[in-house]
């Protein structure tokens, strides 16, 4: 507390000066200079640190970029032998992935967030909130277990269901017969679809946390208007919490999908690599680029290594993109309440 | 119900009311409004109980399906048929509406706790015989073979490993994002908007790509790379950076400013409002944000992948050999698709979950704490 008599008494006005007004604010003490100096300073460090990922991924791909051109983001095979080497088939893996992930769990994370914040008994709410945040705090390699033991075996009735319905419809087509009486089941497994299915657990929490943040925000007295108004439990959801709230519910969303592009351990633990640009995601094999480069980083040649190294830089500008869009949706849409969470 | 009571109303207004002879008193009690009404109860547990009868009836009688998870949907389906019907009999459009929409947010809930709880109850299962074995936890799998029995070998080399690395991350990651929370929260400006969305996009940039970054860093500092606890740990410690920044952010914020003010209306000067008031104050929080990060940095696997070599063998020096770690341990030990192994990466993956969940539940016991002192 001797900080506080840090600063020089202030002398009584002699007759000469008194003209001159007295400099109110006296400055920084050398103390708080020094200590924003050195908060600057460490936020310096990590803008540093982040920026720096995109700059050397670019640096250390140059090369591969430089050696196999464009044909880098159209080529389909990943065959450094035949020096066939491209991203697409992993490009739109990852993208096809992801959007399985969204659509699965999209819905779910927003019925639950509208659960937590309106439906649900209010003794639980706190217990319900923390299951959420045990479930963005459960470790990926845990869900990609399950996924490849558990989800897999039951995943593959539900492709099979789909292709037996709506197998008319491209994307549900898979090279086999449904009705066979001996069914080849290994072709529904190790598919984008439960790869997609498994991602969505990780999506399901991130989303669901931002959007329940926002839903909670929702101003009680439109609530309140809304009840008087004689609407319905829904009625009210529907013209005051979703209304509010639509800016979380996009933010989140495309914070799952920041997340669910650049998932890599549970992809590929339940994935068979393969890299053909294909749109059948009920049908075993795929690629994503976060499974591409975690696969084949051990066995990597120089000039592989950057190619893989490029894939990177795909993906973060991806990645990047996404999530900071997100970041905006969602930090406009907060801008009313500051202190929420 | 609303056309009730305008009649009632009006006919208030206009003429005297009838002295209340022949009224029961129920009817002066106001309804509570919050409660549900035997009708609302009974058309819940009649459409249930209906349409568990006729999904049973269909499911297992009439077509030629099978498989527990789709008698499960077909009763859902039914249940929100017969539900429909059991209300719009007494009731007006937007009742059924509103009692539809709840049976969905019930199902979403129930759907993703559902998927939650099978995933933690299976690893348990599965994992629990590895864990009866004190071997375990006290051998490493130096010279044993992936076919021997869960009475030889054990993780311990994985454990420490994932420790130590844990450690030497949250060494490096706590004094960065700790700083640059206090720089958003108590010096902001524009640099700090900058900073605020580069943290916030950071937070979900793939783990996978730090590990990169790291090993690129390494190759441009010696050509040779070994693979080491180190690089392992400042992997992490990149992942685990904008988290703490993040939350703790989230944390130094809800701190009333007028704590600040009255700190420096004492005549104090900004840093040591900041260390006696606004810290202190925060703790709690601050410890959430921490253990939450070392929550996500002790799973991550990913990055692992990229930059820690997989070893059999226990090493508690981060700088020289590979390192082994849960995460990676478990990931290899599943892949190579041997039973035994496979009983070992179960019962790795629980001792994961265990630690993740005494994380866990220290954050909700220090939230509280938070919670009950304000």
């Amino acid at each position: 507390m001797s900080l506080i008599f840090d600063e020089p008494p202030v002398h009584a006005p002699t007759p000469e000066a008194v003209d001159e007004p007295r400099l109110i604010d006296p400055g920084r003490a050398p103390v708080d200079k020094a200590f924003r100096a050195s908060a600057f300073s460490v936020a310096a460090v990590v803008l540093l640190v982040f920026g720096s990922i995109g700059v050397f991924l670019l640096i250390k791909s140059w090369s591969a970029l430089h050696h196999y051109g464009l044909a880098f983001f159209t080529e389909a095979e990943w065959n450094p032998e035949s020096n066939k080497v491209g991203v697409a088939a992993a490009l739109i893996g990852t993208i096809e992935v992801a959007l399985i992930a969204l659509v699965v769990a999209f819905p779910l994370a927003l019925g639950t967030a509208l659960f937590i914040s309106e439906y649900a008994p209010a003794p639980i709410k706190s217990t319900l909130v923390a299951v959420v945040d045990l479930m963005a705090a459960v470790p990926s390699i845990i869900y990609g277990l399950w996924g490849a033991a558990v989800l897999q075996d039951h995943a593959k009735y539900v492709a099979r269901w789909l292709h037996q319905n709506l197998g008319w419809i491209p994307v549900f087509h898979v090279d086999t017969d449904p009705d066979a009486a001996v069914w080849q089941q290994s072709r529904y497994t190790t598919s984008m679809f439960i790869a997609g299915l498994a991602v969505s657990m990780m999506v399901i929490p991130i989303a669901c946390s931002v959007m329940r943040g926002v839903f909670t925000a929702a101003p009680i007295g439109e609530r309140e208007a809304a009840y008087a108004l004689g609407s319905t439990r829904w009625g009210m959801v529907r013209t005051v919490v979703i209304p509010f709230g639509r800016g979380g519910i996009i933010g989140g969303t495309m914070l799952g999908l920041g997340r669910a592009l650049g998932e890599t351990v549970a992809v590929l633990m339940i994935l068979s690599l393969d890299f053909h640009i294909s749109f059948h995601v009920l049908q075993t094999n795929g690629a994503t680029i976060s499974a591409l480069i975690a696969d084949r980083f051990g066995e990597a040649t120089s000039l592989q290594l950057s190619g893989l190294l490029a894939a990177g830089l795909v993906l973060f500008v991806l990645t990047l993109v996404v999530n900071t869009l997100a970041a905006i949706i969602v930090n406009r849409s907060r801008s009313g309440a500051a202190t929420e969470i | 119900m609303t056309d009730t009571i305008t009649d009632e109303t009006d006919t208030g207004a206009l003429t005297e009311p009838a002295p209340p002879e022949s009224v029961p008193r129920e009817e002066d009690r106001p309804r509570s409004v919050g409660k549900r009404t035997l009708d609302d109860r009974l058309s819940f547990v009649g459409a249930a109980v209906g349409s568990l009868a006729l999904d049973w009836v269909a499911y297992y009688q009439l077509l030629p399906f099978t498989g527990l998870l789709g008698f499960f949907v077909l009763w859902y389906v039914t249940f929100v048929g017969l539900l429909a019907v059991v209300t719009s009999m007494s009731h007006p459009r937007a009742e059924v509406v509103d009692r539809l929409v709840t049976t969905v947010m019930w199902a979403a809930a129930v759907v993703v706790g559902a998927a939650l709880a099978w995933t933690l109850v299976y690893i348990g299962i599965k994992g629990a015989p590895a864990l009866m074995h004190v071997n375990f936890f006290t051998d490493d799998m130096r010279g044993v073979h992936s076919n021997d029995g869960l009475d030889r070998g054990g993780i311990k080399h994985a454990i420490v490993g994932s420790l130590i690395i844990l450690g030497i991350s949250v060494a490096a990651s706590l004094p960065l994002g700790l700083g640059t929370a206090v720089f958003l929260t108590e010096v902001g400006g524009r640099f700090g908007a900058v900073v605020r969305t580069i943290i916030e996009a950071m937070t979900a940039v793939p783990d996978l790509l730090a590990g990169l970054f790291v090993y690129v860093l390494i190759l441009i500092l010696e050509p040779a790379p070994d693979k080491n606890g180190l690089a392992a740990a400042v992997a992490i410690a990149v992942t685990m950076t904008p988290i703490v920044a993040r939350s703790a952010e989230v944390a130094l914020r809800i701190v009333p400013g007028g704590l600040r003010e009255a700190g420096q209306a004492l005549g104090a000067s900004q840093w040591s409002t900041v260390w006696r008031v606004v810290l202190p104050t925060a703790l709690p929080g601050l410890a959430t944000a921490l253990i939450l990060a070392m929550a996500r940095g002790i799973g991550e696997t990913a990055p692992l992948l990229i930059v820690s070599g997989a070893n059999t063998y226990f090493n508690a020096d981060p700088l020289h050999q590979p390192m082994n770690s849960l995460p990676l341990y478990i990931f290899s030990a599943a892949r190579d698709g041997i039973p035994n192994d496979l009983k070992r990466a179960y019962g790795a993956a629980m001792v994961l979950l265990l630690i993740v969940l005494v994380l866990f539940i220290i954050t909700r016991l220090l939230a509280r704490q938070r919670a009950g002192r304000r």
